[in-house]
């Protein structure tokens, strides 16, 4: 029955021994604390190596059937339970391919003088990876939540690796407030799935036929357990802070890949344990989805910190994805499993696009940083001419991020508005008037998601450098180039082969809501995708790009006839102004300030403005989440209060606090004889 | 197993109770000792006498290590405390002793009757004894709530052990061995901890007076 079986392994006994690689090398760079250059030049390619093979074994798995293992490690008689099913093999896929990408890079972008030893970070770091495969692995409750936990901890670690900052540790706290609040939700969901019964093997919590009302509750404490972890609103506030207190490495992984373990998680719950969704549910994550879409993208398009506004782009990403599972959900509860497929597979490319060019684009912001020493984009500019290659690698994530065709971006939030514009077809009169006005929500969405790509590369790559100091910025080192590279060339192949990647997503949409895109798309070449019919839609990446590939090549022939290759680089037009200074360029606050002005609503803001007789002016804008002021200071204080009241049962005295345990014990077991 | 044996018993558990009461009871340190003593020389007794009734050879062990334990070793570990620290009298209690009575007796009532549906269920030999271990379990505990200095806490805290080690003996024929020899281990490291505690308090605060403890609170 296993086609994954080749010469007596399985494609789970594969990816096992690379988790156990990245074990093994966690161990030994414990050995390796202070060594950089040990740690730097062989831990790391290695962990790359193994999240290759982690990548291709999942891609085999893929492929296979679903299989299982059990681990003789765990508590006593209850040992590790492990599936790998195609949902698992998808997202262990991302995991090991990116992983790669991103380890790899790491092992040029460590420093020995961090405040935490390079081994110790690559501990944490190779500890996070294989707590994130275990997690895809679970086929129990119990192994998943211990391997969740392991994940929050050892990223909570790597976070805080940069300890001496203050910023840092707090937003390390954060992290960790609202990871241990989701943590929570996620285990009272999986104690609801499992009932009475005590079983909390996946497959048997699959077989259990709840009733509505605790169906439901089980949704929700998944929504917001897995929801705090992926930044869906209003549990999005720890993003912002912990990306860019984080390394470089770190934000990438958590960005591309620890939120996707959140949202395979959600996935895992809604539509695979529950297997029957109510509309109301799909209805709900589509509207936290979208708001959570809007919301990113507007906060990224006014950021002036890099990292945040990558972060503020990944909630963005997010809630595109949310949406899409929300839209398959809705659709499969009315038994459309046709379009719920599609929408499920517009859902998991953006997933999986998003794994790498965000990815890129955090370790891009890595590169700048470290040439620079900066990571307000008012301090940078015109890098393109010392950091060519990681100016255009991240142009082509950038180009990702914006959805912009031929990259993967675009096929996935295409495939997403495809899918919006079948609702017509719902039986639900009150969706339909509805979904057609959240599609232009999408749109806005897409819009300003290449507006604020504009801005991040605009800013930092293009004009003249802001500081003088910039003019020493050195390119990224051989070993961060090449993992760069790696990254960009599987967004763009995720980009040219989009039905490729369809046939692989069909076995798991399949095994979730029923239908696949396979069969519909291997009709047509590997060249044109038209998910429903070729008269409805289609697409053709190649032939998109073969077509402005030939027009900017013949523009550039023309330039060159035309101007006989006589270029003269002089002053720019300077409006009859004699000195110009790289002050006078459009800054970060100034691309932001259209948006600012439209989205007012969304910010608190707090504005310096200068005195118009400074001769050094400095703007200032502090923009900050109404969401802090409306939401977390109100729950803070109640806490507090609440506290201070517990505190009163305190009286210091011993004999009181024996006459507490006396009377709880003498209340429990008057209980127990009722 | 004849009535007699059941009787005698009973009678012991019975003792158990009074020496449970005499403990709240009592308020020199020294008699408290004793006390204790002769209660742990009860529970040995119990303890032998299901080893008996029962043909249970490892009940037997059990009893002598409770011998060795509760009737020697740890009475002349207190003995040697008190003499060290020169404590000899617990000056008040913090109710008045009669009204403590009175709370003793509304324990009992209820020890008795939380325990009437499990001595139904228990296939055991004693089914009252359920009852008055779980009373003096309750008694003890209230022991060590209303002392003010800290080493009739410590004998208060004991006695619960003890108690609980009767109702384990009568209501079940005794604990697996591990267990046993584990509670056991546990007593004794308690009782040093206690001991190295109880000099470190009074070099702090010159007195055996938990009443000082309070300004360990936190405003």
């Amino acid at each position: 029955m296993h086609d994954g079986r080749l010469a007596g392994l399985l494609a789970i006994d594969a990816v096992l021994i690379a988790i156990a690689a990245w074990l093994v090398l966690a161990v030994l760079s414990l050995f390796l604390l202070r060594r950089r250059t040990a740690v730097a030049r062989a831990i790391f390619p290695l962990a790359a190596v193994a999240g290759l093979l982690l990548g291709a074994a999942a891609l085999w798995g893929l492929a296979g059937g679903a299989e299982t293992a059990v681990l003789a490690i765990g508590l006593p008689g209850l040992p590790f339970h492990l599936r790998l099913d195609g949902l698992a093999a998808l997202f262990l896929a991302l995991l090991g391919f990116a992983g790669a990408g991103v380890s790899l890079y790491t092992g040029g972008y460590v420093r020995a003088d961090d405040a935490t030893p390079p081994g110790l970070f690559a501990f944490g770091y190779l500890l996070f990876l294989a707590s994130m495969a275990m997690v895809l692995l679970a086929a129990d409750a119990y192994v998943f939540m211990v391997m969740w936990e392991v994940m929050a901890l050892s990223s909570f670690f790597l976070v805080i690796a940069n300890h001496h900052s203050e910023e840092t540790r707090s937003a390390g706290f954060l992290y960790l407030l609202i990871a241990h609040l989701g943590a929570i939700a996620i285990l009272l969901c999986f104690g609801v799935l499992a009932g009475k019964t005590g079983d909390y093997g996946f497959a048997d919590m699959a077989h259990r036929q709840l009733t509505p009302f605790w169906a439901s509750a089980a949704f929700l404490l998944a929504l917001l357990g897995f929801g705090a972890k992926a930044g869906v609103l209003p549990l999005h506030v720890w993003l912002p802070e912990a990306h860019p207190a984080a390394p470089s490495p770190v934000s990438a992984l958590m960005s591309s890949l620890m939120l996707k373990t959140a949202i395979y998680g959600l996935l895992r719950v809604s539509l695979d344990l529950l297997h029957q969704p109510q509309w109301w549910w799909g209805a709900l994550l589509l509207a936290l989805g979208l708001a959570t879409a809007l919301y990113g993208v507007v906060f990224s398009a006014v950021q002036t910190d890099m990292k945040r506004l990558l972060a503020y782009s990944s909630i963005e990403n997010i809630g595109l994805i949310v949406a899409g599972i929300g839209l398959s959900m809705v659709f499969r509860a009315y038994g459309m499993n046709a379009l719920a497929a599609l929408a499920l597979t517009a859902a998991l490319y953006q997933a999986a696009s998003h794994a790498f060019f965000k990815s890129l684009l955090f370790l891009v912001t890595g590169s700048v940083l470290h040439a620079t020493g900066q990571r307000n984009l008012g301090h940078l500019g015109g890098l393109i001419r010392t950091m060519p290659w990681v100016a255009w690698l991240g142009f082509v994530g950038v180009l990702a991020s914006a959805g912009l065709p031929p990259l993967s971006g675009f096929v996935s939030e295409w495939l997403l508005l495809q899918s919006f514009l079948f609702t017509p077809g719902l039986p639900n009169g009150f969706l339909n008037m509805l979904i057609p006005v959240v599609a232009a929500v999408i749109a806005l969405v897409a819009a300003l998601a290449g507006y604020a790509m504009v801005k991040f590369f605009g800013v930092i790559f293009l004009g003249r450098p802001r500081e003088a100091s910039l003019a020493q910025a050195h390119d990224a080192g051989i070993m961060e180039r090449t993992a760069l590279v790696w990254l960009a060339a599987v967004s763009v192949a995720l980009g040219l082969a989009p039905n490729i990647v369809i046939q692989a997503l069909d076995p798991v949409t399949r095994a979730l809501v029923g239908a696949g895109l396979g069969p519909t798309v291997a009709q047509q070449g590997w060249w044109l995708l038209a998910p429903i019919s070729v008269e409805r839609a289609s697409y053709g990446p190649a032939v998109f790009l073969a077509g402005v590939l030939a027009a900017s090549l013949l523009a550039a022939l023309l330039v060159r006839r035309l101007y006989h290759g006589h270029l003269r680089r002089a002053p720019p037009w300077d409006c009859g102004h004699p000195w110009q200074s790289a002050r006078m360029q459009d800054s970060a606050e100034g691309l932001g300030q259209p948006i600012r002005q439209i989205f007012e609503p969304f910010f608190r803001m707090r504005r310096e403005l200068p005195d118009p007789f400074d001769t050094q002016p400095r703007y200032h804008v502090e923009i900050e989440d109404r969401f802090w002021l409306g939401l977390y200071l109100p729950v803070a204080r109640a806490v507090d209060f609440v506290a201070r009241q517990a505190g009163r049962l305190q009286q210091g005295r011993i004999a009181v606090y024996l006459l507490y345990s006396f009377a709880t014990l003498l209340v429990l077991l008057l209980l127990v004889r009722r | 197993m004849t009535p007699l044996y059941s009787q005698i018993l009973n009678l012991l558990a019975a003792l158990m109770l009074i020496l449970a009461f005499a403990m709240l009871s009592q308020r020199r340190i020294l008699s408290l000792i004793h006390l204790f003593t002769l209660q742990g020389l009860t529970v040995v007794c119990a303890t032998a006498l299901v080893a008996y009734i029962t043909r249970q050879p490892e009940l037997y062990y059990s009893a002598a290590l409770t011998l060795v334990l509760k009737v020697f070793l740890i009475p002349w570990l207190l003995h040697r405390l008190i003499q060290r620290l020169r404590v000899q009298w617990d000056l008040e209690t913090l109710i008045n002793i009669p009204t403590l009575m009175l709370v003793g007796i509304v324990l009992v009532i209820i020890a008795f009757n939380l325990a009437a549906p499990i001595a139904q269920l228990a296939i055991s030999i004693a089914r009252g004894a359920l009852g008055i271990a779980l009373a003096c379990v309750l008694l003890s505990f209230m022991m060590m709530i209303t002392r003010a200095k800290a080493v009739p806490q410590v004998i208060g805290f004991l006695a619960m052990e003890n108690a609980l080690f009767f109702a384990a003996t009568s209501a079940t024929y005794g604990m697996p061995m591990m267990v046993e020899l584990g509670i056991a281990l546990d007593v004794l490291v308690g009782m040093l901890i206690l001991g190295v505690f109880l000099f470190q308090i009074r070099e702090q605060f010159d007195s055996l007076d938990i009443h000082h403890l309070e300004k360990l609170k936190e405003d």
